[in-house]
């Protein structure tokens, strides 16, 4: 065999790996109710869409569309009340929670400490479903942690208490516990909510590169407008409990359908970076 | 980056046996009558040569079957409601929370309580009916702990303030129906203060030992399968969970074990309170939070500071004796309100 077609053959087989679907989220839909014998005080309807690595899809839509009931779901937090979700062909929600931390990270809004911890120990809490219950962390543990720290462009921040940071700061700690997990799929539940605008672009621009570099598949739940345009490939547009469009962001941003969907009069134009931009009319 | 090291923990639990060897110690040497270090150092190189015929007689009535006993006790009560209390902090995610606090140490009490009085109407094997107590007691903190955990639990969140206001109301709540109970016995019970306040007076037969140790061991070692679960619990169930760890599972084995230890301690100890509290907060500003670390040390502190306090409840006021329980309220009380205060802060 020439070396040629060897390496053909690993080309191939890259290109097969870029393009096979890792996360497929397949007609989910849930229902939630304080009392079983009422009816559901939310429902999400029936929601479809795939996602391959290195992609980042965003889950737009205004406050109560069931965005973060959605990523609860592909989290495998809770159980759909129909369809699947398959993460490289394995349904999430009855993995254990310690095969699945290995495989699934999750960001969420807020993380709140009980006793004061250092950054460092809060980064190796991501290794903890990689090793056995009783077990110290070990050298490689240790170097993961350090490397999602420099990734994110922390590894000053490691000695310093995580309650003495800023938040933009503590977001990017957060983030890099998700990545010392070392996941194929990383969810992040409203990352930008208390971030200030650079804040913002820091840590989209980093996840941006994360899953472009380590070949994550990336789920964003946001109500940002703009930063979904700019940084996901993919949209998932809900409202109300329903998925109303799955695409590239240039397909769902229209005005009209954005107008009804955020209730706000407001302009879609392109912007330089060939992705759409959106301008909220207030006051009209 | 400094992750925790076998050797660094086993270092920390050496220091700290050191300083409980040395509070045993000075706990044999004083008491109503002193005992001159020479001397208990000569009899105890006899004992381990067995002359006993070289044995002082003070030796033997004192040391041995008095003081040795009772600091013995102490160790295990100690360390039982120091891990307990390491553990309910971490189930509760309150760094207030305790046995006696939260009113699980009168459960125990309670439970204790209806054991000795169902015991003479039931007719046990000897060995069951010497395990009938603990059970009570047991049954009694577990039962507890799911009362107040469902007080404390306001839309789905356990809310840290209303779960310490309903710990307090249940232990006085339970406590009006010890002081109920013991108004209508009489008999060989042990007195009322013994199961309000706690005191490690009692002498207990020596089988009693094995079971308590036995049953330190097993409920702490499962506790300490679950350490490094814990310090992610802290963070929330949900972060936990999505970290990989089996919430419901942890929550159990914590639940079950930490009410065990409480319940073997107050059926031998009656409730010595604020230990569970005071001892963990020390450990982790000296070892920080890590679980892996806090649940040793906190142990063999526990053993520590009750010993160290029960020195003091026989010695200052001799030749009477103060109950342990009022010593560790004495010091732990205040602490709380600081602790308390700086939360609210």
């Amino acid at each position: 065999m020439s070396p040629g077609s060897s390496h053909a053959r690993h080309l191939a087989e890259a290109g097969r790996l870029a393009n096979e679907i890792r996360l497929s989220v397949e007609q989910v839909s849930y229902a939630y109710s304080a009392n079983p014998a009422q009816a559901p005080l939310f429902t999400l309807e029936a929601t479809s869409f795939q996602a391959r690595p290195g992609e980042i899809v965003a889950i737009l839509g205004p406050n109560a569309s069931g965005k973060s009931t959605l990523l609860k779901l592909i989290a495998g937090a809770l159980a759909p009340l129909s369809g699947r979700i398959l993460l490289n062909g394995f349904v999430t929600h009855s993995l254990t929670p310690r095969t699945r931390a290995q495989r699934i990270a999750v960001v969420q809004q807020e993380s709140r400490l009980l006793f004061p911890a250092r950054a460092w120990e809060f980064v190796l809490q991501g290794r903890h479903a990689h090793g056995r219950s009783l077990r110290f962390e070990s050298e490689d543990d240790v170097l993961i942690a350090k490397n999602a720290l420099a990734q994110v462009g922390a590894a000053d921040l490691s000695d310093r208490w995580m309650d003495q940071i800023s938040g933009g700061e503590k977001q990017r700690v957060i983030l890099a516990r998700a990545l010392a997990q070392q996941p194929l799929l990383l969810l992040l539940d409203e990352p930008t909510l208390h971030l200030d605008i650079a804040a913002q672009i820091g840590l989209l621009d980093a996840l941006r590169r994360l899953a472009a570099a380590n070949r994550y598949t990336v789920v964003v739940v946001t109500h940002e407008l703009n930063l979904a345009a700019e940084y996901a490939d993919q949209v998932v547009l809900m409202q109300r409990g329903r998925c109303l469009r799955v695409g590239p962001p240039i397909s769902i941003y229209q005005r009209e359908l954005l107008e009804q969907v955020f209730q706000t009069p407001l302009t879609v134009e392109l912007g330089s970076s060939g992705r759409p931009r959106v301008t909220v009319l207030a006051g009209t | 980056m400094r992750p925790l090291t076998l050797r660094r923990l086993l270092l920390q639990c050496f220091a700290l046996l050191v300083i409980l060897f040395v509070v045993v110690v000075i706990a044999v040497k004083f008491g109503a009558v002193p005992v001159s270090l020479y001397a208990l150092g000569r009899d105890l190189w006899n004992v381990l040569l067995h002359q006993r015929t070289n044995i002082s007689s003070d030796y033997v009535l004192i040391i041995q079957n008095i003081r040795l006993p009772r600091i013995l006790l102490g160790i295990i009560v100690g360390a039982s409601l120091s891990v307990a209390g390491t553990s309910f902090q971490a189930l509760l995610r309150n760094p207030l929370a305790d046995p006696y606090v939260l009113g699980v140490s009168s459960g125990a009490g309670l439970g204790a309580i209806l054991a000795l009085i169902v015991e003479p109407h039931v007719t046990l094997s000897p060995v069951f009916a010497a395990l009938l107590t603990p059970l009570g007691a047991f049954l009694g903190a577990s039962a507890t702990v799911a009362a107040v955990y469902f007080l404390g639990r306001r839309e789905g969140q356990i809310d840290s303030t209303t779960l310490l206001l309903g710990g307090v109301i249940t232990a006085s709540f339970i406590s009006a129906i010890i002081m109920f109970l013991m108004s209508t016995l009489t008999g060989n019970l042990r007195g009322l203060s013994f199961w309000l306040m706690g005191d490690l007076s009692t002498p207990l037969q020596k089988s009693v030992y094995w079971f308590l140790a036995i049953g330190f061991v097993a409920a702490s070692g499962a506790i300490y399968t679950t350490a490094s679960d814990l310090n992610l619990l802290l963070a929330g169930e949900k972060e936990a969970m999505h970290l990989g760890v089996d919430v419901p599972r942890v929550r159990l084995v914590v639940y079950i074990a930490a009410s065990l230890l409480t319940g073997l301690a107050v059926s031998v100890s009656g409730a010595i309170g604020y230990v569970g509290l005071i001892v963990p907060h020390v450990m982790r500003l000296i070892f920080g939070s890590d679980h892996r670390t806090l649940l040793p040390t906190a142990a063999i502190g526990g053993a520590i500071a009750v010993v160290f306090a029960d020195t003091l409840a026989r010695t200052v006021v001799a030749p009477n004796e103060l109950a342990v329980g009022a010593v560790t309220a004495v010091v732990g009380a205040p602490l709380f309100i600081y602790l308390l205060r700086r939360r609210l802060a």
